[in-house]
């Protein structure tokens, strides 16, 4: 390799400069949160400086009352119910219509994944929709998250890719045999397309933990809340202490502090688990961005 | 279209017979394919299409007692009460100045971030870089806006940081700047993945080429990366233009509140207070199926200028 000239290596030391910065842009935020949610209440109340280098005093308080406080858990639970049930209601209808809108011999083939398609590109609004999922009764169900919901059509693309990729000639030799197209799917198509599958269950289950808007939309009953109404609850509309159950003075400094142990508690099993993901999530982009 | 080909010259055959003929023998020779696919086929029935024919209620008085057949028809005057206030002039301003500002800066970041990670040479500080800003992406949306809000109330650290002491998001000019700085923030990492995939995919040979003929890392980048990017970069800012009406509800319904409404307030949102808030059915269902028509014919241009320019479609 040619020598660098000086001009390069002034470039090298900069771009790396700019990056670190970055990083460290992107991190501070998170580990602020940390940091506050760490800190003991009153002294962080009483804090002037802006940047924190560390928890203000030391203090597991925040924790201990989120811990206490059960709308958190019931919250999870819900979410949790959403997760599992959603994500595998997603990944069976998703690889069914991908698999059968990747079939050459389908007399409907083109008109169907037509019709899917356009509802990417047009929806009835936002009303209309929630009248239906009204109407057939889903108001303050779990299932209202899970059902109007039960496809994304960019997912499905991803799908039908994958299994555009296989071999005509895997399909021909099952067919011989007698075998009909769902005992071809389950037992030669689907483990060919089993990378695929994972990017879509992270994609599918990411999305049922973050998502907050149709539950904002469908859910009225506290018990029902999932996880991120209740952080909505409680870190966005400005909830009292006596909302959250804090009665006396000297526990009305935790109001602020418990804002961002919530945060923590229920960021982290999803930032725990990302670093090891994070192949796959990225996969799924490339695959995706083929077909946008 | 039809592709039934499982018998040599049956397609011939078969393109002389009726339709439903032919459907009726695609049907049985397939019929394990379309019982696998019929409950995604209800589901976009239920979920998808019902509402297209539910938005029928824009043009009527619609009472949820008398049912969507039942109520009264009045033809385009939902319509015309929406264009002829002087709000549907401030949701356009708004929803168009925050989707090109974010449009706008969204696209620069990302490109110049791909690039910088991709003339890194420790590729294992590349990889540190790309593991740290891809994480925003995954905290949810109600965590980064609740952050946000802690950071810029009056006592905040960004408050603090800009040396002031009032509620940040109370003051209507600084809604657009906070809206689009947080969605870099959390956006930025993920969105460069793309153009660094179009990066590592240019012809390494052109480099080798380029070093030859004496070119500098600098005019390489001018040279050969900008260009061999330029058919992503395209395709996406086409694609992205196509949405700019199309800004979702979810993160301005979590950042604003009244007293911002004036630049904060977009159709989405409109749509949301009016219609559910309000239970104002007809007429949000007007405002949404305005913004649902331009969405369309906006896309539609945009693949159309999408195909002249690079041959590429997204259908």
């Amino acid at each position: 390799m040619r020598k660098m000239t000086k001009g390069e290596k002034i470039f090298n030391v900069f771009n790396v400069l700019i990056l670190l910065a970055l990083v460290l842009v992107t991190l501070y935020p998170v580990l602020y949160v940390i940091f506050v949610s760490f800190s003991e209440p009153m002294k962080f109340m009483k804090n002037t400086e802006s940047f924190l280098l560390g928890p203000v005093g030391f203090s597991l308080k925040s924790y201990e009352f989120v811990f206490k406080y059960g709308t958190i858990w019931s919250g999870y639970l819900n979410t949790i119910f959403v997760v599992v049930v959603g994500t595998s209601i997603n990944m069976v209808l998703t690889i069914g219509a991908a698999y059968v809108l990747s079939r050459r011999q389908l007399g409907a083939r083109k008109f169907l994944t037509v019709a899917i398609l356009f509802t990417r590109y047009f929806s009835g609004g936002l009303i209309p929709s929630f009248l239906i999922v009204r109407n057939i009764g889903l108001m303050n169900s779990l299932w209202a998250l899970i059902l109007p919901v039960a496809v994304n059509t960019f997912n499905l693309v991803i799908m039908r890719t994958a299994f555009d990729g296989v071999p005509e000639s895997m399909e021909e030799s099952a067919k011989l045999d007698g075998a009909n197209q769902l005992t071809i799917l389950v037992k030669i198509m689907v483990p060919l397309v089993i990378p695929t599958i994972a990017v879509l269950i992270l994609y599918y289950g990411v999305y049922h933990w973050n998502s907050w808007f149709n539950a904002h939309l469908y859910i009225r009953k506290r018990n029902k809340y999932p996880l991120q109404l209740i952080l909505r609850e409680l870190i966005i509309q400005n909830s009292s202490a006596n909302d959250v159950g804090l009665s006396s003075d000297d526990d009305a400094f935790l109001s602020e502090t418990i804002k961002y142990s919530t945060i923590v508690i229920s960021t982290i099993p999803i930032l725990l688990l990302y670093p090891f993901l994070q192949k796959y999530f990225v996969k799924g982009v490339m695959v995706g961005a083929v077909k946008g | 279209m039809a592709k039934t080909k499982t018998v040599i010259g049956s397609a011939a055959v078969n393109r002389k017979k009726p339709l439903w003929v032919r459907a009726k023998r695609d049907v049985t020779r397939n019929w394990d394919l379309y019982l696998i696919i019929l409950p995604i086929l209800v589901f976009y029935a239920i979920f998808h299409y019902a509402p297209m024919y539910g938005a029928i209620i824009a043009f009527e008085n619609y009472k949820p007692a008398r049912g969507i057949l039942g109520s009264e028809w009045v033809g385009l005057e939902n319509f015309r009460t929406f264009f002829g206030t002087y709000y549907f002039w401030t949701l356009l301003r708004n929803t168009l100045r925050i989707s090109f500002t974010s449009l706008l800066v969204h696209f620069p970041t990302e490109i110049l971030l791909a690039i910088l990670i991709n003339e890194l040479r420790s590729k294992r500080f590349a990889r540190v870089v790309q593991t740290v800003t891809y994480m925003p992406h995954f905290i949810s949306l109600v965590v980064v806006c609740g952050m946000v809000l802690q950071f810029t109330k009056s006592n905040g650290i960004i408050t603090k940081l800009f040396g002031m002491n009032t509620p940040m998001l109370n003051n209507p000019n600084l809604f657009l700047p906070i809206y689009v700085v947080s969605d870099v923030w959390q956006q930025v990492g993920w969105g460069s993945i793309i153009y660094l995939a179009a990066l590592t995919s240019i012809d390494q040979e052109l480099y080798e080429a380029a070093e030859i003929d004496g070119a500098g890392r600098f005019k390489q980048t001018i040279y050969i990366t900008l260009p061999g990017i330029l058919p992503t970069v395209t395709v996406l800012f086409i694609m992205r233009i196509g949405k700019v009406m199309s800004l979702g509800s979810d993160k301005v319904l979590l950042l604003y509140n009244e007293a911002i409404y004036d630049k904060a307030d977009v159709f989405a949102t409109y749509v949301y207070r009016r219609g559910i808030e309000n239970t104002d059915w007809s007429y949000s269902s007007a405002v949404g199926l305005f913004n649902s028509v331009i969405n369309l014919a906006l896309v539609v241009t945009a693949n159309t200028i999408s195909r002249r320019v690079n041959q590429l479609s997204i259908w």
